[in-house]
């Protein structure tokens, strides 16, 4: 069952000019429904913890900028009266605490008598799946059992809103892809809105209702995981999110013509000069004979639930490609290629 | 290695021995044993006894008592002071902190003396102030306090004490709350290994002291000056063991503290 709770978030025209003049954000302007779990995306530098610290209240925004939280303005709200529930990326958890103590104290702060709080505390246990651990000290605890405690203390006191700075970064790559499905699982049962920092495309497609992908201290685009993966608003966010090829060629008439052959695309208002992007896995290998698009294949790189190929002379630049893994394949065959025509993406207001 | 560079480490680290043994405990056992010798220039065949402990004991058992006083109170003060200003110049950072923590470490480079006159200059006009004892006090936590700053900005470097803060302070807690349940427990051992060396440093302290005290406000290292000037050397040296019954178990637990604080360190 989904309970939602938590509060709407608005930011408003909030920019960031740190102290010694560094611009960390431009202003920016994002709306976050009750409930939505919203990811921040983007490269170190990008002035998505900034943003993050924002809505939070570790930072002010520069003068002119708002956040409020279901409409009502916190932007002089200290953090501590604003009621979020926060994990950082080293999870910060107290060291003079146990893990019990940890995750009361936001409680305790809100003097929450000790029954109701050692109920709260034993529910995020199970919650979080760390029963036996509650009397253990913080340096007795794994990079994992870390990340729960810090979740469960963040969201013990019932945050309006619940921020998440980076919280996988600092555990190993198998973890990682372990607790990236807890924690989605997590989220949906709190229920609670979410913004959640990363700069790992692969967290934010799987936790994100809507993806924020950010670029030098602006947002980039705004959409569903689908949408900024189908349809990037621009090559920076083609690039960022997935791999992708960014082919540059001249369109007629829904078709566009490369050096190795033509493709069908379904924008059939796109003409002249165009930068299109397709991803590696929408192209199919045929048959060279009688295939509108030919190239040779390069490189072929196996990583086992698939091959990468690297084909020349098709387009500009060599492809990226990839294939079945039980294709088999030469270094310098020529083979065919087609790709649906919805998935040729022609990116808008591109040129080389 | 070979036989002949284990010959000269072992006879080096020997000579170290001997040499340390020869200027430091030698004297010191030495000073120590004349404090219950009857007589010094007959030595130890004259007897032992306790009563130039008892004679130290009658005259300056004043200034025992006021050393520890001072000691306490420079303490508290550094304590009050010490933690929250380490705090405050870790948290902010930037160039004005390390400027305020340069001026903070100057009395460890200028001598006491110069120290003791610039406060006799500045508040020597204060009478009543300047005869009572808290006037040492001013002298000692001018001088001791950079030992607690440092000590207890050290442990703030190897906790990552800003997000600890900014971790209690999303979970709602006021900064008050937050220094007294968050950073001060996890500054502890800073704090102790500040504290010992804080009241080490003042009861040994003599340099300074020696220019600010009156003849009703002398400390114990001050009175020690005035019993080798003044009294006979078994007197003196009675002195002595009082002070080294008393500082002896301090250094030991400070040593202790360290060592405790380093476990911890090392398992982190």
């Amino acid at each position: 069952m989904t309970v939602t709770q938590g509060v709407t978030v608005s930011v408003e025209g909030c920019a960031k000019t740190f102290a010694d003049g560094t611009r960390a954000l431009e202003p920016v302007t994002l709306d976050v429904a009750r409930g939505e779990t919203i990811v921040f995306l983007g490269p170190s530098g990008c002035g998505k913890t900034t943003l993050l610290r924002i809505v939070a209240g570790l930072e002010r925004p520069d003068a002119g900028g708002r956040v409020l939280f279901n409409g009502t303005d916190v932007t002089g709200v200290t953090i501590e009266h604003r009621n979020v529930g926060m994990v950082f990326q080293s999870y910060a958890l107290f060291p003079n605490m146990n893990v019990a103590k940890n995750i009361g104290y936001g409680l305790r702060i809100r003097g929450v008598g000790r029954a109701e709080r050692e109920a709260r505390v034993a529910e995020l246990v199970a919650l979080t799946g760390i029963e036996g651990l509650e009397q253990r000290r913080i340096d007795q605890l794994s990079g994992g059992q870390r990340q729960r405690v810090a979740l469960a203390r963040a969201v013990a006191a019932r945050p309006s809103v619940l921020l998440l700075d980076e919280p996988l970064t600092a555990l190993d790559a198998a973890l990682r892809e372990r607790l990236r499905w807890e924690l989605d699982r997590l989220l949906r049962a709190l229920g609670i809105t979410t913004i959640y920092v990363t700069h790992d495309q692969a967290e934010a497609m799987a936790l994100g209702d809507r993806v924020v992908v950010m670029r030098k201290g602006g947002i980039a685009q705004i959409g569903t995981p689908r949408d900024i993966y189908f349809a990037p608003a621009n090559r920076f966010v083609a690039e960022f999110v997935g791999a992708a090829n960014l082919v540059e060629a001249s369109a007629t008439n829904g078709t566009l013509m490369l050096p190795g052959g033509r493709l069908a695309i379904a924008d059939s208002s796109a003409a002249g000069a165009v930068v299109a992007m397709i991803r590696p896995e929408a192209f199919q290998v045929i048959a060279a004979e009688g295939a509108a698009l030919s190239g040779h294949v390069e490189r072929v790189s196996f990583v086992g639930d698939r091959q990468r190929l690297t084909v020349s002379g098709a387009a500009g630049r060599p492809l990226m490609i990839d294939a079945s893994n039980a294709l088999e394949v030469q270094i310098g065959e020529r083979i065919g290629l087609t790709v649906d025509p919805r998935a040729v993406r022609v990116l808008s207001g591109e040129r080389q | 290695m070979t036989p002949m560079r284990d010959r000269l480490i072992f006879t080096g680290q020997l000579a170290f021995t001997l040499a340390v043994a020869a200027f430091l405990i030698v004297p010191a056992l030495l000073s120590m044993v004349a404090g219950v010798t009857t007589n010094y220039f007959r030595g130890v065949r004259s007897g032992f006894t306790l009563q130039w402990v008892m004679q130290v004991w009658e005259l300056y058992a004043d200034t025992i008592a006021r050393s520890f006083a001072v000691a306490l109170v420079t303490l508290a003060v550094t304590l009050v002071v010490g933690v929250p200003a380490a705090y405050a110049l870790h948290v902010r950072g930037g160039r004005l902190s390390r400027t305020i923590e340069e001026i903070i470490t100057l009395p460890l480079a200028i001598p006491g003396l110069a120290i003791a006159l610039a406060l006799l200059l500045s508040y020597g006009g204060f009478s009543d102030f300047r005869r009572s004892w808290l006037f040492i006090v001013a002298g000692h936590v001018v001088f001791t306090l950079p030992f607690m700053v440092r000590s207890v900005m050290a442990i703030f470097g190897a906790i990552d004490v800003k997000t600890l803060d900014e971790s209690a302070s999303s979970l709602g807690a006021s900064p008050c709350r937050r220094f007294l349940d968050v950073i001060v427990p996890n500054a502890r051992p800073g704090i102790l290994a500040g504290s010992l060396m804080v009241v080490t440093l003042s009861l040994g302290e003599f340099n300074l002291t020696w220019m600010l005290h009156t003849p009703l406000t002398k400390t114990l290292p001050v009175g020690l000056a005035d019993s080798y000037a003044s009294m006979r050397l078994e007197v003196a040296s009675a002195y002595t063991l009082v002070f080294f019954v008393m500082i002896i178990p301090l250094l030991v637990a400070m040593q202790m503290f360290a060592d405790r604080s380093d476990r911890e360190g090392a398992r982190r």
